[in-house]
């Protein structure tokens, strides 16, 4: 049960971008997730500049074209959302491949693409170079509530728990025939959320005991202090600089 | 519905962001007063349910199929604070380690699906268990059918003042209404069977029933009854109507505030659509196009400094009205 998602998200390795610590990946990401969004979409190659930076960084950080790939799926009901927008949008409209067209949605079609698409990747490059119990840690040192970290921590480490226990359930309820066809069923599934409800709740309490029973007093021990230095800030935050030199040169 | 990246114009999610940043502060500390030292290993487990609730997908109508948002059935479940942050948790770790929902349009994800369904869910439910006498499955099944809609009617609003897409209002109102209308009943029927299952079998979990449990009565074998007056629970949950029902005032308030300035301008728009057909692309290119053109100095026509100031005074007001609610609900407990 220790496997699971952990292990799909993150790719072990030790490159440069590994060993910075999150807080700069993190606030790296952020910033040229920003850059992107903020980019006029009439500007092609400044996107083109953009997806060039993100294939350095997988480059130097050793991701393979094929595990981005995989796990762009996540993206593709906007994708499909992105192809409706020029034929139900308003405005000028052109004829392309015999279909009518409208000229701003097409602008727009292109715009989201483009920006979530490079989005989507930074965040990817970001989950596969960093643990994500290391990314909370990064993100507490960024200023995010203790409380909030915490809360995160604990969903991390129990998410593949309670995914599995719904997965057995599952497995029951199919072994015994069930199928969900239609609303009819939709009980059946509703009564395993609520089963699912009283294990979780129930765990939850449990690992509060077990907690309080080792001396927690409302605040998690911080095991190791990662700190980084200014060049790593340098290395870290090159992404974004380079980004918005794109940006300010594509003027 | 997890917006990705580009979606909106980076106005509208800097503000959105300022809401959800705001809204998620109130609740950390509601939950501490809900839950105290155990709201970090309870709010994660609860969010790990919520996350794996999501990942149930039940039929709709022939053909598709949807997936719980969750957050009234959070809000009924365990309290509506603590609903806010397993649920603004749920789409912060979905956005940094799934890459679903962009980075910059966490702010537009956790406003629309975390702070609008959780608070109009637990309101209509209150209200419900109050006028229906307690009725917690009717009322849970009422508050996860508005709470769906209602969040898509906020998308709306939000794409209509900084979408980057063009496409008619009413068409985009129309297509997530009728769909999330669907979703929503899914939504409804799910939630109520579910909060009824847990009531079955461990009622005091569920934080929406609490105070509603009957008194306890004892009978003899003579044929007499005593009923037992029941121990005065510290954390009971009446009394914290009014305080949901002013922060979601407000908030209504304030999108309709924003609506009702955006509406004064497009009719004109429309009417000149429908009066002559050639202006009708200066007009969408006035109305749409500029908006994502940061070099023009208006946006649909109302020059980016009033804009701005709205946006802040927005942000100001759900503020407000969020930390109005926590506070009133302080005094209510003391």
């Amino acid at each position: 049960m220790g496997a699971g998602h952990h292990h799909q998200l993150y790719l072990p390795g030790d490159s440069v971008v590994h060993r910075l610590p999150p807080q700069c990946k993190l606030l790296a990401v952020f910033a040229f997730a920003i850059v992107v969004v903020a980019t006029p979409r009439e500007r092609f190659w400044a996107f083109a500049a953009y997806a060039v930076l993100l294939g350095a960084v997988a480059l130097v950080a050793r991701v393979p074209g094929t595990y981005v790939l995989r796990r762009m799926a996540i993206e593709v009901p906007f994708v499909l959302f992105a192809f409706l927008i020029p034929v139900i949008g308003l405005g000028e409209r052109t004829t392309i491949l015999g279909m009518s067209l409208s000229v701003p949605g097409l602008w727009a079609a292109w715009n989201i693409l483009a920006k979530a698409t490079l989005g989507v990747i930074a965040s990817i490059l970001l989950a596969a170079t960093t643990e994500p119990r290391v990314i909370l840690i990064g993100a507490q040192r960024l200023r995010l509530p203790a409380l909030l970290v915490q809360i995160a921590m604990f969903m991390l480490r129990y998410m593949d728990v309670i995914v599995d226990e719904m997965r057995r359930m599952r497995v029951a309820r199919e072994s015994r025939g069930f199928e969900a066809r239609d609303l009819r069923q939709v009980p059946v599934i509703a009564r395993s959320a609520g089963a699912l409800f009283i294990r979780s709740y129930e765990r939850g309490e449990r690992v509060h005991l077990a907690m309080l029973s080792r001396g927690y007093s409302g605040q998690m021990p911080i095991l190791h202090d990662i700190s980084a230095s200014v060049r790593q800030w340098g290395i870290a935050l090159a992404l974004p600089a380079v980004a918005l030199a794109v940006w300010g040169l594509s003027w | 519905m997890h917006v990705p990246d580009g979606f909106f114009n980076a106005a509208t999610s800097v503000s959105a962001g300022a809401v959800a940043a705001a809204g998620v502060a109130v609740c950390l500390r509601g939950a501490r007063r809900e839950l105290d030292d155990r709201t970090a290993p309870m709010a994660g487990l609860v969010a790990a349910f919520i996350f794996a609730v999501q990942m149930l997908n039940f039929p709709v109508a022939a053909g598709t199929s949807g997936h719980l948002l969750g957050g009234a059935l959070a809000a009924i479940l365990v309290g509506p604070y603590t609903g806010v942050l397993c649920m603004a948790v749920v789409l912060l770790v979905q956005g940094v380690f799934f890459a679903d929902g962009g980075l910059t349009a966490l702010g537009i994800n956790i406003t629309i699906m975390g702070i609008v369904t959780v608070l109009v869910g637990w309101g209509v439910f209150r209200l419900v268990t109050r006028l229906a006498g307690g009725k917690v499955a009717l009322a849970a099944f009422l508050g996860s059918l508005v709470s769906v809609p209602a969040a898509a009617l906020v998308f709306t609003v939000l794409f209509w003042i900084g979408g980057t897409a063009p496409i008619e209002v009413g068409a985009v109102a129309a297509a997530m209404g009728g769909v999330h209308v669907l979703i929503g009943v899914g939504e409804a029927v799910i939630t109520a069977v579910t909060v009824s299952a847990v009531l079955a079998v461990r009622p005091d979990l569920v934080y929406g029933a609490r105070g509603l449990a009957k008194p306890l009565v004892l009978r003899g074998a003579e044929g007499t009854s005593t009923t037992v007056d029941e121990q005065p629970e510290p954390a009971a949950a009446p009394g914290k109507l009014r305080p949901f029902l002013l922060g979601g005032l407000g908030l209504a308030l304030v999108l309709a505030g924003i609506v009702s300035f955006f509406a004064s301008s497009s009719p004109d728009g429309l009417e000149a659509v429908a009066e002559n057909k050639g202006f009708i692309d200066q007009a969408s290119d006035h109305l749409f196009g500029s908006w994502a053109l940061a070099d023009y100095g208006e946006v649909g026509g109302i020059p980016v400094g009033v804009a701005g100031i709205i946006g802040v005074g927005a942000v100001l007001l759900v503020a407000g009205a969020v930390a109005y609610a926590a506070r009133g609900r302080a005094k209510v407990k003391a």
